[in-house]
């Protein structure tokens, strides 16, 4: 009997040893994830950006050139999403949040609730293509016949100038901040039609259009290549390729900036990081990602 | 002696943790999931979620209706059935019956790797080959389908079936076939009258475990059914998209907002997938049960 007693002890021992294992492992990634708060802010030489997975290419080049001249400093990006990310920076875990949308009234509140002030900062501006298969003949669409075909009311490509031919609508699923900018630019208040097809990825949407020819979606700039072809959109004021001079120019339509999100005025390595992103330098490397310059 | 007793005795015990291990985290898996699916209930009736015929998670009025993505599930599932039974079974006769060993020897390996491809290789592979494939073939306006899903997921569950029928057809006695013979039965009667009825439970349990697995697959169903959230008709709507509840889970967790009511609806449709595969297996298993007994 006394030997069982032993073993149970034994037991609860390797028990222990295996939830201490996975608790250290759960504080560490914890403690990486905040910044340190003993280290008085204007020192911190260490900071962290979160957020929109569309902005993180831009977060995480402009980083990575900023620590190839300054190596004594360290800034960690990672994505998860806009919302996480302002989240974060509700919470006080990160420094900079990144979004491809506006912080939201509910956002503002906890925050405010939080005694977080957040600034915004527009660091650069994606344009969002409407594209369809390069067989497909139309090559213009009015906002009006866009939002058509992704409400409903439009569903085969006759009534937009095209083939008979019935539309297969891609759209992308919830969690993504295009699929928003799309619905707020040109749904305005209406539903994406229930069967509009929905796709993981902005590389399924390019796959899906480059097969099939009765197909449309929506995808970013960044993400064109010659198996898609863009169609012109028309606001009301002409049609308009998604070039990049459009782009910058603010002729193009289905254009949309992107944030950082900082609380209060930032300071210390914060600002140096934003100046960078700002300067001539940063905003030539968000060139190079394929997005496009605030100036 | 008593040294020796004791090494014994601790590595069982040691054993038993681990094995109790894998009960504690499947009970603390259950509690988890229903706990916070069971919250959705305070924002949502609990039959408005069970029979809603709409789910539109992120509109003003949010609708969280089970049945569109439960009957997505079930159709897809439902179509790699009746597409990988028949082919399963009688790869599995073919092997365990009427193939030369050496042949058979060759099959098996090939059978495994099948099993051993990763989902989104699948996934690949059907949106690149086969949702064209479906699009021309039946003139839709996509390749997106119900079928897509259905016969890639039939691919899918094709080794689980294959493997688990074809060792419960190899372990019918060898007596009772050779009964079967010396009465002047054929081979092909024997096989259809005598081996493959007497493993019929066995076959069962594998059509059931298939299932298991067709209904829990995530990455292929998503990348190649379209994930159009609309009650599919039937038959028709197996040339039409359809959303899975394995799908929507995986497209709508990414930034769903902690804690608000999408939130736990996608909990509440990982409950109800949990409870349907948890039945499945316990169903596979009950019938296996009693094909053991049998042969004994």
């Amino acid at each position: 009997m006394a030997n069982i007693k032993t073993y149970a002890i034994f037991t609860v021992l390797v028990l222990g040893l295996v939830f201490l294992g996975i608790g250290c492992t759960g504080n560490d990634a914890g403690e990486a994830g905040a910044p340190s708060e003993e280290a008085p802010e204007a020192e911190a030489q260490e900071i962290f950006i979160k957020g929109s997975d569309t902005v993180l290419p831009i977060a995480q080049y402009e980083a990575e050139q900023f620590m190839i001249e300054n190596p004594e400093k360290s800034v960690a990006v990672t994505g998860g999403g806009s919302g996480v990310g302002i989240a974060a920076m509700i919470d006080g875990e990160v420094d900079i949040a990144t979004a491809s949308r506006e912080m939201k009234d509910s956002e503002f509140e906890n925050a405010e609730a939080n005694g977080i002030t957040p600034i915004e900062h527009v660091v650069a501006f994606d344009g969002i293509s409407v594209v369809v298969n390069p067989e497909n003949p139309v090559s213009e669409l009015t906002f009006d016949q866009m939002r058509g075909i992704y409400n409903g009311s439009i569903s085969n490509w006759q009534e937009v100038g095209g083939e008979e031919m019935e539309i297969a609508v891609m759209s992308r699923d919830s969690s993504s901040g295009t699929y928003e900018y799309f619905k707020e630019a040109v749904l305005l208040e209406d539903e994406y039609r229930p069967d509009a097809l929905t796709q993981p990825t902005t590389g399924a949407i390019v796959s899906e259009v480059s097969l099939n020819p009765n197909a449309i979606g929506y995808i970013g700039v960044a993400y064109l290549d010659d198996s898609v072809k863009a169609v012109s959109v028309d606001a009301g004021e002409g049609f308009t390729y998604p070039s990049p001079e459009n782009i910058i120019s603010g002729d193009y339509p289905l254009s949309r900036p992107l944030y950082f999100y900082t609380d209060g005025e930032p300071g210390g390595l914060t600002k140096e990081f934003i100046d960078f992103v700002m300067s001539e330098e940063g905003q030539n490397l968000i060139l190079e990602v394929g997005y496009f310059p605030v100036q | 002696m008593f040294n020796r007793n004791y090494k014994e005795k601790t590595i069982e015990y040691v054993l038993f943790a681990v094995s109790a291990l894998t009960v504690v985290i499947l009970f603390l898996i259950c509690l988890f999931l229903f706990r916070d699916g069971l919250l959705l209930f305070e924002d949502v009736p609990v039959s408005s979620f069970l029979t809603g015929k709409f789910w539109y998670p992120t509109s003003v009025n949010a609708q969280f209706g089970l049945l569109p993505l439960l009957f997505g599930s079930l159709l897809v599932t439902a179509g790699a059935i009746l597409f990988s039974v028949p082919l399963g079974v009688a790869s599995a006769i073919f092997i365990s019956e009427l193939a030369n060993p050496k042949v058979a020897d060759f099959l098996k390996p090939f059978v495994e790797i099948l099993a051993g491809v990763p989902s989104v290789v699948y996934g690949f592979f059907g949106l690149v080959v086969l949702v064209p494939f479906v699009r021309e073939t039946f003139n839709l306006a996509t390749g997106q389908t119900a079928l897509t899903g259905s016969i890639m997921l039939g691919i899918m569950a094709l080794p689980t079936i294959i493997s688990i029928s074809e060792d419960a057809i190899s372990s019918v006695p060898s007596s009772l076939k050779q009964g079967s013979l010396a009465l002047g039965a054929t081979r092909w009667q024997t096989i259809y009258k005598v081996t493959v009825p007497a493993a019929l439970s066995g076959i069962s349990a594998a059509v059931m475990l298939g299932m298991g697995r067709a209904i829990g697959e995530t990455m292929t169903v998503m990348m190649v059914t379209g994930n159009t959230a609309v009650i599919p008709s039937f038959p028709g709507g197996i040339l039409d998209p359809v959303r899975t509840m394995t799908a929507t889970i995986a497209l709508e967790m990414g930034e769903v907002p902690q804690g608000s009511a999408h939130f736990h609806a996608l909990f509440a449709v990982g409950s109800v997938l949990f409870i349907i595969t948890f039945l499945i297996n316990l169903l596979a298993d009950a019938i296996k049960k009693k094909y053991r007994f049998k042969v004994d």
